[in-house]
């Protein structure tokens, strides 16, 4: 009896720990207090020509994924795969945001890789992703018609998390028709 | 030469002393007032760079922390309260970005836990010890009885 104490304390702290490890929430992926709110509106210099502007207040009435990349971000040549995919299902357009990059390397970048963004708005300062709250890349925002963001992914989309956190969002609000 | 060695050992311990403010120079200031310089560095050190989270905007070398220490300048200098620049930042990263969450009901456990724990430990304490000073007295309380017990005069004692 005078044993159980000390393995209690043992047994509680045993679990506090495997939930540590493998059940709490990562602490490199800080939820966003952007969810459900309206998106920042943003007017940039496109990509492929300075002179044309990339404002998102133009895509008022549709759902739009907002991708934030940069070719220096190797977690973005991973998801780029898939982010073409996604593009090729027509399901939703992708919009990119070319994060502290280089005009000339994210055009080649893109010529090589092939190019799954509808439009690029060029941010080489960084300060509209600052309002956007990112923090790294890539990170992928669920725009909709109302220009409220709904959801926010951090890190490279995988099949798996196109499913599972994309695709239910988009059909819920019928951005997507059936199953 | 054994008597120039110390010397020669405190000079350049001074001077590496003296460099050792520019090591720190991460961000280098640029604002007009020394007023504003105030602010902005004490800003700088209330924000965590949220790439690399243990560390403020101020020690931070990573790019994003420096392109925030430039939002910080540029709303400093465009007249924005400090109030202003970190309702900007929480609105945009959360209250994660401070090193000093305000207490709010979001924030409530982050700050009670500590007292919480404190309780816990508190009384667990007091427990033991009247646990300990119970089993004296129990003990005290039966050479009583053991004694009172007895109609003779003790056998070994």
């Amino acid at each position: 009896m005078r044993y159980f104490a000390p393995l209690a304390v043992f047994a509680v702290i045993v679990v506090i720990f495997a939930f540590g490890l493998h059940q709490a929430p990562r602490k490199d992926l800080v939820p966003s207090p952007l969810i459900g709110k309206p998106a920042p509106s943003f007017t940039l210099p496109s990509l492929a020509d300075p002179q044309t502007p990339v404002s998102n207040a133009a895509l008022r009435g549709h759902w739009y994924l907002l991708n934030v990349w940069g070719t220096w971000c190797v977690s973005c040549r991973i998801e780029s795969p898939e982010l073409l995919a996604i593009a090729h299902t027509g399901v939703v357009p992708v919009i990119g945001l070319d994060w502290k990059d280089r005009r000339s390397a994210a055009i080649r970048y893109l010529q090589q890789r092939g190019n799954p963004y509808q439009q690029i708005a060029f941010d080489p300062g960084g300060l509209e992703a600052i309002h956007w709250g990112v923090y790294g890349a890539p990170e992928t925002f669920i725009v909709n018609p109302q220009g409220i963001i709904v959801y926010k992914y951090i890190g490279p989309i995988t099949p798996g998390a196109w499913a599972r956190d994309f695709l239910p969002r988009l059909r819920a609000g019928q951005a997507v028709s059936g199953s | 030469m054994s008597r120039r060695a110390p010397l020669g050992a405190l000079l350049l311990t001074v001077l590496t002393l003296l460099a050792a403010p520019f090591a720190h120079a991460i961000a280098p200031t640029r604002m007009p007032t020394p007023a504003l310089e105030a602010r902005y560095e004490r800003l700088i050190h209330n924000f965590r760079c949220m790439q690399c989270q243990d560390e403020s905007l101020a020690n931070s070398p990573v790019s994003l922390a420096a392109d925030m220490r430039r939002q910080i300048r540029q709303m400093l200098l465009a007249g924005d309260t400090d109030a202003q620049i970190r309702h900007f930042f929480v609105a945009r990263y959360g209250y994660f970005i401070l090193f000093k969450p305000p207490f709010v009901l979001k924030t409530a456990w982050l700050w009670l836990t500590p007292l919480v724990l404190l309780v816990i430990g508190a009384v667990s304490a007091l427990w033991f010890i009247r646990g300990r000073a119970a089993a004296v007295d129990g003990d005290d309380d039966e050479d009583e009885r053991f004694d009172d017990g007895l109609t003779g005069p003790r056998k070994h004692t």
